[in-house]
Formats: C-alpha cells, sequence, structure tokens
C-alpha cells in the first residue's frame, strides 16, 4: 500500500520491468533493468525516454496583455523575461526576499501565454506562489492531464523527427506546438542531461501511444530517476533541494548566467526582484560561498553532506551532489566551498567514513553539453 | 554454500570459509563502482562492519558473519568493483577467514532456505 501518486504511464512502467520508489509523493520508475549505469551510457551514446510527468505543468494566460504578464513575472525572477522572443524558452529563478531560491524552472514566450515547468517538490507551492503574484494579472492554470517526457541524447533528434517531423528544425531552448496522432503536443529543444534533446508535453490519452512509438524506434530505451540524477550531475546541472534551495542564492549557486544584464546594477530593468539587494551585492563583491565541482580522488564516491576540510582541517563546507560518473568512469560531486577555496585546482579533503580523503576542486559540467545552439 | 540474512553466502575452502555477497544482493545494490576491503590478519567479531560497497545508489556493508580472523582478501575488487555484479558467487569473494569451530556454520541457511527468504 501507498499513498503515492501514479503516473499516467505507471503500468507501462512495470511491463518494462521498471523498479518503482516514491520520489516527490510520486511512484517513479529509479530504473529498468539494464540498471542505472548501463542507462546513463545508452542516453549519451543513443537516446533515452524518461518520464517526468510528476514535474508541475504551468499555463500563464494574460488577462490584459503579454507585457503586463512578463513585468509581473520579472518582478518575481532575477531574469529578463520581457526580452525573451516567442518561440523561445529560458531558465528561470524564484527567489525569495533573502535572496534564497525558491525553485528554479523553466518557462516559454509561447505568443498569447507563457508555459512554465516547475519542480515536482514545489509544485503546489509554486502554482499558490504564482497565484499570488500574477493572479491580477494571468490567468495561472495548472496542467494535470498532460504527461511530460523528456527524450535526450544524440539519436533523440531522429526519434522524434520521425514522429514530428518539425522538431528537425529546432534549436537548443526553442519551443513550439505540434499537431500529432498523439494530440497537441508542446515540445521544447531542452532538458536535464547535458545531451542534445527534448521535452514533450502530450495530453494523458496519447501519452502511451507516443512512449511506446518512441520506445518502437531504433536507439531509444527507457531511462530511470537514478541515471537521470548520474546524467545531471555530470552536466554540471543543480537538483533543488540539494545543491540550492532557500539558503542559497543563485550566486553562490554559480548560476550568474541565468541572471541577464538587464536585471543586473545598471541594466535597464535592474533589481525589482524578491532578495535583489543581497544577490546584487553578491554580483558586486562575490558570495561567501561556491558551488564548485569536485573529483574525488581514487574511487570511493563523496555523497551528500560530506563534509570538506581544507588540508589544515579548517571546515569549508560539504558536498550537496555526489556519486559515480558513468561517463567520467571516476567519483565526481558537487558541493559548496568558501568563496576563497572556489578556484579550480585547488585541493581539499572530504571526510568519508572518518577518514579524510583528497579531492580537488575542478570545474564544471564534468563532461561537456551537446546542445544543438 | 550457506548464507547469512544479511545476503552474503559462505563457502568452506580447507579449514578457511570464504565470504562474498549473493546475486540477488547484487543485483539490488546495482552497479558497483568501489569496494573498500578490511586489512587481512585483522581479528573481528561477528557483526563488525568489515567491508564498504558503493553502488552507484548508495553505499552499504558487509558485516563480519562469525567471529575469527581474517587472513585473505580478495584486492581485485578494489580495481574492479564490477566484478560484484558480474560474478557475485565465484571471482567476487571478499574475504576468507579462520574460524575456531566450523560447526557454527550449520546455523546459519542453506540453498532451500534463502532462497525462500528471498522469495
Amino acid at each position: 500500500m501507498t499513498d503515492h501518486k501514479r503516473l499516467a504511464l505507471h503500468d507501462l512502467h512495470l511491463s518494462l520491468g521498471g523498479k518503482m520508489v516514491p520520489f516527490a509523493g510520486y511512484d517513479m520508475p529509479v530504473q529498468y533493468p539494464a540498471g542505472v549505469m548501463a542507462e546513463h551510457l545508452h542516453t549519451r551514446a543513443a537516446a533515452g525516454l524518461f518520464d517526468v510527468s510528476h514535474m508541475g505543468q504551468v499555463i500563464l494566460r494574460p488577462k490584459a496583455g503579454m507585457a503586463d504578464l512578463c513585468h509581473a513575472f520579472e518582478a518575481m525572477m532575477p531574469v529578463d523575461v520581457l526580452g525573451l522572443a516567442p518561440g523561445c524558452q529560458r531558465y528561470g529563478l524564484f527567489t525569495n526576499e533573502q535572496g534564497g531560491i525558491l525553485d528554479d524552472l523553466m518557462f516559454a514566450n509561447r505568443g498569447d501565454h507563457l508555459s512554465v515547468v516547475v519542480n515536482a517538490a514545489c509544485k503546489t507551492a509554486d502554482v499558490a506562489h504564482m497565484q499570488a503574484h500574477l493572479g491580477a494579472v494571468a490567468e495561472v492554470q495548472h496542467i494535470t492531464d498532460r504527461a511530460l517526457f523528456a527524450l535526450q541524447g544524440p539519436m533523440a533528434e531522429a526519434a522524434l523527427a520521425a514522429l514530428v517531423p518539425g522538431v528537425a528544425a529546432m534549436r537548443f531552448m526553442d519551443v513550439g506546438t505540434f499537431d500529432t496522432v498523439f494530440g497537441p503536443v508542446w515540445v521544447s529543444r531542452s532538458g536535464y542531461t547535458g545531451e542534445d534533446g527534448f521535452e514533450i508535453s502530450v495530453p494523458q490519452a496519447g501519452a502511451e501511444g507516443l512512449a511506446r512509438a518512441l520506445l518502437a524506434t531504433p536507439g531509444v530505451m527507457p531511462i530511470g530517476l537514478g541515471a537521470r540524477d548520474s546524467l545531471r550531475l555530470e552536466a554540471g546541472l543543480c537538483l533543488y533541494g540539494h545543491d540550492i534551495d532557500t539558503g542559497t542564492t543563485p550566486v553562490e549557486a554559480g548560476l550568474t548566467w541565468a541572471i541577464q544584464k538587464t536585471r543586473r546594477a545598471g541594466g535597464a530593468r535592474a533589481g525589482g526582484f524578491p532578495g535583489a539587494d543581497r544577490i546584487l551585492r553578491e554580483l558586486a563583491e562575490g558570495p561567501e560561498r561556491l558551488r564548485v565541482g569536485l573529483r574525488p580522488e581514487g574511487r570511493a564516491p563523496m555523497r551528500e553532506g560530506t563534509a570538506l576540510f581544507d588540508p589544515d582541517g579548517t571546515p569549508l563546507g560539504e558536498v550537496t551532489s555526489g556519486g559515480f560518473g558513468p561517463s567520467v568512469g571516476a567519483p565526481i560531486a558537487m558541493g559548496y566551498v568558501a568563496a576563497s577555496h572556489a578556484t579550480p585546482g585547488t585541493a581539499l579533503e572530504g571526510e568519508v567514513r572518518g577518514k579524510r580523503l583528497p579531492v580537488t576542486v575542478v570545474p564544471l559540467p564534468f563532461h561537456p553539453t551537446t546542445y544543438k545552439r | 554454500m550457506k548464507y547469512t540474512k544479511e545476503h552474503e553466502w559462505l563457502r568452506v575452502e580447507g579449514d578457511l570459509v570464504v565470504v562474498g555477497i549473493t546475486e540477488h544482493a547484487a543485483s539490488q545494490l546495482g552497479d558497483v563502482v568501489f569496494v573498500e576491503l578490511p586489512e587481512p590478519e585483522t581479528m573481528v567479531a561477528e557483526g563488525d562492519e568489515v567491508c564498504v560497497i558503493e553502488s552507484v545508489k548508495a553505499a552499504s556493508d558487509i558485516l563480519a558473519p562469525l567471529d575469527g580472523e581474517i587472513v585473505a582478501i580478495n584486492s581485485k575488487l578494489v580495481d574492479a568493483p564490477a566484478l560484484v555484479n558480474e560474478d557475485p558467487t565465484g571471482a567476487a569473494w571478499f574475504f576468507k577467514m579462520k574460524i575456531d569451530d566450523m560447526s557454527v556454520l550449520d546455523a546459519f541457511m542453506d540453498e532451500d532456505e534463502y532462497a525462500d527468504l528471498i522469495s
């Protein structure tokens, strides 16, 4: 017995041999019979299909004009919303008054409305947060009758284009709507593995048909949450609730690339988002600590929570995500350390089972990304 | 072969007991990426954590199944942890123990009893 929600394709996952585990209130496939390592490597070599229907899909439909909505949405994030062209998607971050991160998300300008995808564990809070801040200018629609898939890897384009020919012309972070036999699908050329690929929102009625059609395509394998996590870690991408949360700012997290010039000091629409004082100050002066890539020496993984030290014994921070990188062929980790020790090449120590083991600060990502820009 | 509740197998080899983890345990762990072995010539007590196994998913321990002395370790596992998945009951033995009284092995599960446990 479980009170976890089931994905629309629960039975398909079981029939594929998926091992189901509770995650963010859902029964989710953590792996299939191939196992995490094989699924990870397959995604990088061919294509992987991920069911990410647990994530929150939201439509923001303006009551008056898109400009009003974009202005109001900008007031929630240190991100340029007004400057995002129709047909394009961007990474965003809801911040709080202390500059902490409430959630990270993807949003897209779909011409006459915005679409948003948020993390599963935050979606109820995010919808309420958007309702509170955008309710006056937009209809906030939580979409619960669509599945969401990610198709990732070098064969993703060929596999999806065989069913939806229009997607081949898309570039990284483009979005589009396509009529298919599975219903109207909302596609973005994006993902969270570091690979080229797509995220596809499909009406629940057509979800199984689309999943089966993709899985029948040469090179496409179902991939579970386990490999999703190792893929995103190798790509240096943050997992909300682990690498970022309300206690970390976008600047500490090294997400300054997500803060466009126009929202920074001297920009046309500088500030005006929650936590602007702290975030703009950290942009100007540098934060006290930073998220860094970490390469443990040897083979012992340094998992989340591993304490990090200067070789002289001074505590510096801790690992927020860590494990084995199948494509790297070695343990990898990310964590926060004092800014004084965040330069790549810095030698640190991590405490594993009572022993201090050497670990080096390295640039992110661990594995080169292959986005189709 | 004898089996423990902690999913280890025990095989008598002359006057030694060879210890490894079962196929069931290996498949539950998933791809093993790191193995830490005890020092040879260590005296251990039943229940002591003697090995660490890390898979892509998580870390777990192997406990000493018996009181005795660890007299040999399988260093191959350190460089090739994937052996634990490939051949858990053969090439991927973890350590060999010398124990005082071989009759204590009678108390462990036999193959049928272990098959019942994991079914």
